[in-house]
């Protein structure tokens, strides 16, 4: 990036707010603070919107993982604070999201021909559920009119059998069902009109309840059994359709035993996302070109309030009152120092231990969210993407595949989840389609030998590597693989620390529910309890008109 | 379309629609004006048409333009281009309309009118059809019309089931696809298209509406249409003899009038004062044709070579399950001579079912009858129903020469439907704790039972049936009498089913020549059935039960003393059926609930039988007319029969009026409530 042109310096210099980084939440933020007038000046150090939820070609994708699964060394040895100011300032290091980054192409030919027509998520696997948070906040904010979604056709339950099932998550689906007997299939309706009238209740609230206290405390799982619901079916509720991760019949791995009241929320979820727009197939949409075209929505809608953007612009120092350790600004990596009340970073940025010893306990206290925590014992998220020439089911281009714990290996402690998309969605070429996986792990060897196994699973290698997990690589039916990247990804939460705010990185969700929902938290607590775009205020009529808005083509 | 919930109109909205209403008063007037003088110029037209697109129910309108269309079109000759112009514009009329209401039946009926003239493109209407049925897909008047536009094109049949079932896996929920369904599948089996054999599809069938029965049991739809399949599993088309009285190797002892003093151990014997007995013939489903044509006899009875057939039905149609026959015995000279007879039927064509299927099956049975000189009894003693019973001790051949059934099942392909009816029960097994899922188990489990011929399985199921009523009696309260009544045709069956359980039944009545006495008293039931077994009873005892009326007893030509007392009769129009049973002399209705309310729901369904000039006169009518009018329900029953004895006692109606307006109906009447008449 040195090889950049210098930036003419920023004009004003002063704002009210400071965001670094166009991830989801922090574009949320910034579209948030400038709809309400505040003066936002937004950075990102990369040449594209989104930081870690963006959409990128091939190439990009690929050195944008190597760049950021090491962390670079100090750019320039520290400048000592300079004693002609009242401020210290204070450096920032970049800390790496990625780790076991492997990346291999198969057929470099055809890519480098196509290599532009791929958006390729970064954050992938990950849809829109139609009644999610996410979607709310963009007819909320207007930011819809930037994006433009298309469905999700089918969802899929895998095992080890290679055998796709459709997830019998509506009455048509469960009629249409083939895998279901008789009276699974009643007993799954019967489930789904309970919950349905549980949901009913809480809206009349005077009816009587349906589900007792005391189940909705108890964990889901064993709600689900009192049901009577056989385990094949408990097991497309928990893992496909309440999207959980973790074995909830194994209490030793299980980091989150989820209770039911958790899961009635989680389906209910699921269940108004089925009905919402009356254009979409089901409950989950993409967004066309990618998942990138999320965050730079917000960004939009943010610069059409005057938020000032700058992207490859990194910021290489927080400058803070040298009498009461108080923020004051950033230096920018072209040298000029740029001053806010209130500043929201990237996940990645942190502050470097060797720094931190030679400041008072003041300027800790207001740096603590940027010091790096010890990770000890932190689940991860291992992700792969894959293009292939085909699609793993015919007839179906843009499918979500689950692979519940233990469907495809004993030891599988996780769900693994698998989303492929079409050229349709303008991800990839024509006859080809873009895999996304993920799954959460203790260690990444764990996470990446899960990802393989899900791959061997769909498919078909160009050769067969010796230490592969796959062992059906002769199945003619599967799918060819073309290129394939593998990775790893550090969860790491967002933190509120009064001034400076730190933003979470992707979470393990497929959808983006937790993700918007703490970046609104975050903004309340930063912002003092503001509503989030309350200017729109004839909401009303604002949903109404941008209903048919997020655009859901059927074809 | 559906479950979308009214919302109350705003003030301003209320306003609009006064407005509305102004302008359509005003439209319509001058509508009616132009309609009236027969104006059919181009303003005139274009009224209606504004007319029409504000109010697509002007019914009176479509008409009207009916009329300028053919007015038109008698003008400009047959030229098709300038045909094609006048009803496209019509087409576009009905288009906006239905876009303003798409269940307007007038527009519907005005479009159909349009295409039936030929010129319109018929594709057209099947894309136009998509739209509406993408918007409504449960909309009947489109599937209607769906219907008529497929009769007009070439569009196969197997299209249009693909159709229903791209429309059902949408939302299972849609009666009417169900319905097109049932309509193209009852079409294509019955012209046996490719692979349509009923033995193949409707158990297909059967797989599909389980995915939507045990998906939603709550959902109707599916049931509807199981029930249909049932009836199509169940029904066999053409026509069967099931019963039939003498039976097939019986023999009857005939006797004329007063009673025969013979013995005892042999059975059926009758007696009959006019010299001839019934020959019944008992079918599965309604049928016509029955004559001397179709049936015919080989006797030794001198005298029958030309029978007068008579369907036995409270309709007065020419057709009916029961037919009967008098054959004459009296020409023969006496003495314990046996005589054979044979009756074949189905030899040549002419029994057809309602339905129109043929009776195709031939059928033959021989009986032997012996004729024996009358005894002298001219004791008219009264008819006790308390003592005077002795359990019948017949040998079980003789009873079973009496139950056993001719035809049926013979030659059926019952096979499949079996094997279809046995799935379905093991299937609703699982769904038996629905109520919807026992009637279902319930109905089946009879199906399966009337499909069963071997005797030793027969009549597993009944004590499970009775249970799975009396569950739906007690869960389903506001359906009690429909269960009620299934579960005393369930009893009946059971009690029919073989002669083993008949017997216990059956009892001889020594004062009456040791006459076979049915007692199925004190068994509450509230409806009869089985009859077609029961055709040799000569005493049935029914007191102390649930009945409303007699209905299916007509069938039981033999029979001559009954007691329905302590039912609940509510009228003599409810003993209607009893006028066709001719050998009746012996009757107790007492204690019933004749006369206790003062509206008769079945005198609606009458229009005033006595203002009908076809009813001659006869005395009772012309010295009392006023009581012929009070109790003219009584009138018409007492006097097509010839009893002797009757009870009344314990109803409403009783009384002296009654019981004098009772003995002039019926004359010959000895005995009245327990006494002599007179004395």
């Amino acid at each position: 990036m040195s090889d950049l042109p210098p930036y003419p310096p920023l004009d004003p210099s002063n704002y009210d707010l400071i965001v670094v980084g166009t991830g989801v939440s922090e574009s949320v933020s910034a579209a948030a603070a400038s709809s309400s007038g505040s003066s936002v000046l937004h950075l990102d150090p990369n040449p594209f919107y989104g930081s870690h939820f963006a959409a990128l070609s091939l190439p990009d994708l690929t050195s944008f993982l190597h760049s950021n699964s090491v962390s670079p060394p100090p750019s320039s040895p520290p400048i000592p604070p300079s004693n002609s100011h009242e401020l210290i300032s204070v450096d920032l290091v970049h800390r790496s999201l990625y780790s076991s980054v492997e990346i291999s192409s198969f057929d470099s030919e055809i890519l480098e021909e196509h290599s532009r027509r791929f958006n390729v998520d970064l954050c992938g696997p990950r849809v829109v559920f139609c009644a999610d948070e996410s979607i709310n906040l963009m007819l909320k904010s207007g930011a819809n009119n930037y994006v433009e979604f298309k469905s999700i056709e089918a969802s899929f339950v895998g095992d080890s059998s290679g055998e796709l099932r459709n997830v019998p998550d509506s009455r048509a689906a469960i009629f249409k069902s083939k895998s279901l007997t008789l009276l699974e299939k009643n007993l799954l309706m019967k489930f789904f009109k309970l919950v349905q009238s549980q949901l009913a209740k809480s809206d009349d609230d005077t009816t009587t309840v349906k589900i007792s206290e005391e189940d909705m405390e108890s964990p889901f799982v064993d709600f689900l059994t009192k049901m009577r619901l056989p385990p094949n079916i408990k097991s497309i509720i928990l893992y496909a359709i309440a999207m959980l991760d973790y074995d909830q019949d194994n209490m030793e791995t299980c980091r989150h035993l989820l209770k039911t009241k958790e899961g009635i929320d989680r389906l209910a979820l699921y269940i108004k996302s089925m009905g919402r727009f009356s254009n979409a197939l089901g409950a989950l949409i993409y967004p066309i070109y990618g998942q990138g075209e999320l965050p730079q929505a917000f960004c939009r809608r943010a610069a059409v309030k005057g938020c000032v953007y700058v992207l490859r612009m990194p910021i290489t120092a927080l400058l803070l009152d040298k009498e009461t350790g108080g923020y004051k600004g950033v230096r920018l990596a072209s040298g000029q120092e740029i001053f806010s009340q209130k500043l929201i970073l990237d996940p990645c940025i942190n502050v470097g231990l060797e720094s931190l010893s030679s400041l008072t306990d003041q300027q800790n206290e207001t740096l603590r969210v940027l010091v790096p925590k010890a990770m000890i014992n932190k689940e991860k998220i291992a992700r792969g993407i894959c293009v292939i020439r085909g699609s793993v089911k015919s007839d179906v281009s843009n499918a979500l595949i689950v692979y519940p714990p233990k469907s495809l290996f004993p030891e599988q402690l996780t769900a693994i989840r698998v989303l492929q998309l079409g050229s349709g969605l303008a991800v990839c070429p024509a006859d080809m389609h873009v895999l996304y996986f993920s799954t959460l792990c203790k260690n990444d060897d764990q996470g990446i030998k899960a990802l393989l196994s899900a791959m061997g699973n769909l498919i078909r290698l160009p050769v067969p590597e010796s230490d592969s997990v796959v062992e059906n690589v002769t199945c003619e039916a599967k799918p060819l693989l073309l290129w394939r990247a593998l990775y790893v990804q550090e969860l790491v939460k967002g933190e509120f620390g009064g001034v400076i705010s730190s933003m979470p990185s992707p979470d393990e969700n497929l959808n983006y529910k937790e993700t918007v929902e703490s970046a609104v938290k975050l903004y309340e607590q930063i912002m003092g309890s503001e509503e989030l775009f309350k200017e729109e205020t004839s909401l009303e009529n604002t949903t109404e008109e941008n209903e048919g808005g997020v655009e859901i083509d059927e074809n | 379309m559906h479950g979308r919930p009214r919302k109350a109109s705003k003030p301003e909205e209320e306003a609009a629609s006064a407005a509305k209403a102004v302008k359509l008063r005003s439209l319509q007037s001058q509508f009616m004006t132009y309609h009236h003088d027969k104006i059919y110029t181009k303003e005139a037209i274009e009224l209606s048409t504004k007319l029409l697109e504000i109010n697509p129910e002007a019914y009176t309108a479509w008409n009207y333009r009916k009329l300028a269309v053919e007015d038109s079109l008698s003008r400009i000759g047959p030229d098709p281009s300038l045909v094609k112009p006048i009803l496209d514009e019509e087409l576009r009329v009905v288009e906006n309309a239905l876009k303003q209401n798409f269940k307007s039946y007038g527009a519907w009926h005005h479009r159909k009118w349009v295409l039936s003239k030929g010129h319109s493109s018929t594709g057209n209407e099947l894309k136009l059809l998509d739209k509406f049925q993408k918007l409504d897909s449960r909309n009947f008047h489109a599937w209607n019309y769906r219907r008529f536009v497929v009769e007009l094109t070439n569009r196969s049949e197997q299209d249009e089931l693909q159709y229903t079932d791209d429309m059902i896996n949408n939302n299972f929920s849609n009666y009417s696809a169900w319905h097109n369904r049932s309509v193209l599948l009852s079409s294509l089996l019955a012209n046996r298209a490719d692979g349509f054999v009923p033995e193949k599809k409707i158990p297909d069938e059967y797989e599909i509406v389980h995915q939507a029965i045990f998906t939603d049991p709550d959902d109707q739809s599916g049931w509807f249409y199981h029930l249909w399949l049932l009836d199509q599993t169940v029904n066999v088309e053409s026509p069967l003899l099931t019963s039939s009285w003498p039976s097939h190797g019986s023999s009857v002892i005939l006797s004329g009038a007063g009673c025969f003093n013979g013995s005892p151990s042999n059975f059926t014997t009758f007696c009959s004062e006019t010299g001839s007995f019934p020959l019944i013939l008992y079918f599965d489903q309604a049928v016509g044709g029955v004559s001397s044509l179709t049936v015919t006899l080989d006797s030794e009875l001198k005298g029958n070579e030309n029978l007068v057939w008579e369907p036995i039905s409270n309709k007065s149609s020419q057709v009916s399950c029961v037919w009967v026959a008098r054959l004459n015995f009296s020409s023969q000279p006496c003495g314990s001579k046996d005589y054979k007879v044979k009756v074949r039927l189905g030899n040549s064509p002419g029994i057809v079912s309602s339905r129109g299927f043929n009776f195709s099956a031939p059928y033959e049975f021989v009986f032997t009858a012996h004729v024996h000189d009358p005894a002298k009894d001219s004791q008219e003693r009264i008819v006790s129903w308390t003592d005077g019973f002795e359990l019948w001790d017949a040998q079980s051949k003789d009873l079973n020469s009496l139950v056993t059934l001719g035809q049926l099942n013979a030659g059926i392909d019952l096979k499949w439907r079996q094997a279809a009816i046995d799935s379905e029960i093991e299937c609703f097994r699982l769904l038996a704790d629905s109520k919807i899922g026992k009637l279902t188990l319930a109905r089946l489990l009879m199906a399966s039972e009337a499909m069963m011929s071997d005797a030793a399985v027969k009549g597993v199921h009944y004590e499970e049936i009775l249970q799975l009523y009396n569950d739906l009696m007690a869960l389903d309260s506001s359906h009690h009498h429909y269960y009620k009544d299934e579960h005393s045709v369930a009893f009946l069956h059971k009690v029919t089913s073989s002669s083993e359980s008949l017997s216990r039944y059956l009892f001889r009545y020594r004062d009456m020549n040791n006459l076979v006495c049915l007692r199925l008293n004190k068994l509450s039931l509230s409806r009869i059935a089985s009859v077609n077994k029961l055709l040799f009873v000569q005493m049935l005892d029914l007191s102390h039960n649930e009945l409303h009326s007699t209905e299916g007893l007509e069938a039981m030509q033999l029979l001559s003393c009954l007691n329905l007392s302590h039912n609940r009769i509510r009228s003599f129009s409810a003993l209607d059926s009893l006028r066709h049973v001719k050998q009746l002399k012996v009757l107790d209705v007492s204690h019933n609930h004749i006369g206790k309310h003062s509206v008769d729901t079945t005198r609606y369904l009458c229009s005033s039988p006595l203002s009908n000039s076809d009813l001659s006169q006869d005395d009772v009518r012309r010295q009392n007319p006023g009581l012929v009018t009070k109790y003219w329900d009584a009138y018409f029953v007492l006097r097509d029969l010839n009893l002797k004895q009757l009870d009344i006692a314990g109803n409403e109606i009783a009384g002296d009026e009654f019981n004098s307006f009772v003995l002039q109906v019926v004359p010959k009447l000895v005995w009245l409530n327990g006494q002599k008449p007179g004395n």
